[in-house]
């Protein structure tokens, strides 16, 4: 490494310096050797890989179903478009439709994460050029969004909610005034954050010119989403190429005209707003779901359920473990698909019927479960980094031949180098937050 | 190899490129919808120059590259690039067989920068070599790394440490 | 005897000293940053415990908090950062994978930090909630408080 940069350098006075791979301002692990010229950049070279837990081989080695976890952990502050992205390839694959309730919880839902990892990205890029205030009321409203994801899914990150075939469970009963609460806070912490960062000259004279991308370099090194468009290219895969229900909702497409920190930063925020328009449109259109299930009192244990369904199947409802609520039997057929074949039976089923309990052990039994047919497929959705893409063979076994990753900021991170040549020492790391590198997507 | 493949209708691309090449495309196919293509691979740098530089088809955009080691076959890998047209809003899948004795094939990056890394993450997963890449070197995995960790035949549990006791 | 007496008093004032000002080092590689990071912020605030400056130099801190999955290919910079922290210095393992590896067994991930370092408190969860983290702190206090410390003239006493 050393020797090489060493070569290739330009001055002779100029200073060898190593940043990284745990630097506190590095969002994750990563390398960067910086040749410089007192505060210039002359060259660098930017190492990754520090976080390379095998994802490709260890998901050729799980069943479609045992995937799902591994999906949760690439962009790990969005995991639910990553959900969406595998569950889709897959669903591609076997060629089956969902309900239309379902798709309208997955837009939510990935809206809701695309606004987290904007937040997220936006509130370290800020505390790196001095402001921390931005960083803490953004991760506050990150919470009031969590909350939301953490009310209906049970978990605040990694929640593998997307399945294949529809959706984990349905949204809790008072789901309205939850998202209501959560996109009026983010509404008042962006305004704030507006009126901190967009029109204030410190933050200006940081991003502006700084790290400019050209439409040409943009496209030629391959970026998506926020960062291409921050260079002026109308590119969104939710537009190009529509799924769920994008194309039943008005939205629209904010573009930069620099390609610099600031336009990328400017974007993120603008397409935020996008996004909370989004989940209020959804909210309304939303076809309704299961009626709630009534008389509370005749819950019963699942273990005498069990019991009294050797003599007599049971009338009563079952008493679910508090993590699968709104997986109830009466709420499967408005969000998950009618093909049984692919989803995991209700547990009412499972605990009382021979049929139930024969498919759940099928779908989780080695060799049997989600086989899609021979081929290879690619799909992809619009990450919150750009287009996330699956590339998946298939070989007609529960595994995966074959699974492949298009990781949005590897490619914007192969454009690390020229970013931040001649610009300042300072700069670089403003610029790698303008980026949003996220470990677990870059190095998989 | 089967592959599963739906008769659909192929679009303007596949038509300009059979006329244009018709000897270099070994296979038309467009499993679950995905036009693919298989060709020769020594015309690899060939037509996908022609298909970004084409005014009419401008596929200026490299999604992906990719390799997939199909062990027992012959030959053994097959490269799979993914690209996509913004003038067209069309995805097209471009696949080439390699071999295993002789692993290395032309380098794009004088047609895509971001290739550059895409080919430096193939070799460094798989072992294939590319001609006229500058700076062809491992890098996800470190230096130390002996063997290509995607390859069919490479145990998915052997670990090789940088420090002792860590097997 | 009266020796004695004075370790241990003075150990339970430099105890209660050190429990209190713990200068952290975040070694964050993964997910579980994230949830660190929501620890670090204004809903939960680590500060109220008494952790809330961060030193972005191991051999200003002493604590590290190693969060996220540790790779073979990241092992050595680990054992580098402890090296580099000056006693008495305590680490805490933040996450399923940093605690055993997690849900990634395969050829490029180390099978939990504790062969690489020692390790006082571990913490379960993929990733573990905030609560988890603090109540982790508060227990790494509590041993803290309780465990012989290091002084200049302990040796000195005998003891």
């Amino acid at each position: 490494m050393a020797e090489k940069i060493k070569k290739r350098r330009t001055k002779k006075e100029s200073l060898l310096l190593n940043m990284g791979p745990s630097h506190p301002a590095m969002h994750g692990t990563i390398r960067i050797m910086l040749e410089l010229d007192g505060e210039k950049v002359l060259n660098s070279e930017v190492e990754i890989g520090y976080l390379h837990r095998g994802f490709e081989k260890t998901c050729e080695n799980k069943t479609y179903f045992q995937v799902l976890p591994y999906t949760d952990r690439l962009n790990y502050v969005s995991p639910l478009i990553n959900n969406t992205g595998y569950v889709m390839t897959i669903e591609k694959m076997l060629g089956i439709e969902i309900p239309e309730r379902a798709k309208y919880i997955r837009t939510i839902m990935c809206e809701i994460s695309r606004i987290c990892d904007h937040l997220t990205c936006l509130a370290a890029m800020a505390m790196e050029t001095g402001a921390f205030t931005v960083f803490l009321y953004m991760i506050k409203a990150r919470e009031f969004l969590w909350d939301v994801l953490e009310q209906t899914t049970g978990a605040r990150m990694t929640t593998s909610y997307i399945r294949i075939g529809g959706i984990k469970s349905d949204f809790p009963e008072n789901y309205k005034q939850l998202i209501g609460k959560a996109v009026e806070e983010t509404r008042k912490v962006l305004k704030d954050c507006h009126g901190l960062l967009t029109k204030n000259k410190i933050f200006l004279n940081r991003t502006r010119g700084v790290a400019v991308v050209s439409k040409e370099d943009a496209i030629s090194y391959g970026f998506t989403g926020p960062c291409l468009r921050a260079s002026g290219v109308y590119y969104d895969v939710r537009k190009a190429h529509p799924y769920l229900v994008y194309d039943q909702l008005d939205f629209e497409i904010p573009l930069g005209e620099n390609g610099d920190n600031y336009d990328r930063y400017f974007v993120r925020m603008l397409e935020m707003e996008q996004s909370l328009r989004i989940i209020e449109q959804a909210v309304e259109k939303m076809p309704r779901g299961a009626i709630e299930i009534k008389n509370i009192e005749e819950i019963l244990e699942p273990y005498k359920a069990i019991q009294s369904a050797r003599v007599k199947r049971p009338t009563q409802n079952i008493k679910l473990s508090p993590n699968l609520e709104g997986t109830e039997k009466e709420k499967y057929p408005y969000i998950l698909t009618d093909d049984k074949k692919y989803i995991i039976p209700p547990k009412e089923d499972t605990y009382t019927t021979i049929t139930g309990l024969i498919s759940h052990f099928k779908f989780f039994m080695k060799n049997h479960g989600i086989r899609p047919p021979k081929g290879e497929v690619y799909f992809s959705v619009e990450g919150a980094n750009g287009e996330l893409g699956f590339y998946i063979i298939s070989d007609g076994t529960d595994k995966p031949y074959r699974l492949h990753l298009r990781a949005p900021c590897f490619h914007i991170m192969s454009a690390l180098e020229m970013m931040i040549k001649g610009g300042y020492v300072a700069d670089i790391i403003p610029t790698f937050g303008s980026i949003n590198m996220i470990g677990g997507e870059l190095d998989r | 190899m089967e592959r599963e493949t739906r008769k659909m209708k192929e679009s303007k691309t596949i038509k300009i490129l059979k006329e244009k090449f018709p000897k270099d495309i070994l296979k038309f196919s467009a499993p679950f919808g995905d036009e693919t293509l298989l060709i020769k691979k020594d015309s690899l740098i060939k037509i996908m120059k022609f298909l970004k530089e084409n005014p009419e088809l401008g596929y200026s955009l490299l999604l992906d590259i990719t390799c997939v080691d199909y062990l027992g076959e012959k030959p053994r890998f097959e490269l799979i690039y993914h690209i996509y047209s913004f003038r067209l809003n069309h995805r097209l899948r471009i696949k080439t067989r390699i071999d295993e004795k002789n692993p290395i094939t032309e380098s794009v990056i004088s047609l895509w920068k971001n290739a550059n890394w895409l080919e430096r993450e193939v070799y460094d997963m798989f072992g294939i070599k590319f001609k006229n890449h500058p700076d062809l070197r491992r890098i996800l995995m470190y230096d130390e790394f002996e063997g290509y960790p995607l390859r069919k035949d490479y145990p998915l549990r052997k670990r090789q440490p940088r420090l002792p006791g860590l097997e | 005897m009266k020796a004695d007496f004075i370790t241990t008093k003075l150990d339970y004032v430099l105890g209660w000293a050190r429990k209190f000002s713990l200068f952290q080092y975040p070694f964050v590689t993964a997910c579980c940053g994230m949830e660190y990071m929501a620890a670090a912020c204004a809903h939960f605030d680590i500060d109220r415990f008494g952790a809330g400056l961060t030193r972005f130099s191991p051999r200003q801190a002493d604590l590290l908090l190693v969060v996220g999955t540790v790779t073979q290919k990241l092992a050595p910079v680990l054992r580098k950062i402890y090296d580099q922290m000056t006693e008495p210095k305590w680490v805490i393992a933040i996450g399923a994978c940093a605690v055993s590896g997690g849900i990634y067994n395969n050829y490029a991930v180390v099978q939990g930090i504790d062969k690489i370092i020692p390790v006082d408190v571990y913490i379960p969860g993929c990733p573990p909630r905030p609560e988890a983290i603090l109540d982790a702190l508060i227990k790494l206090q509590n041993k803290i408080q309780n465990q012989p410390q290091a002084w200049k003239w302990r040796e000195k006493l005998g003891k």
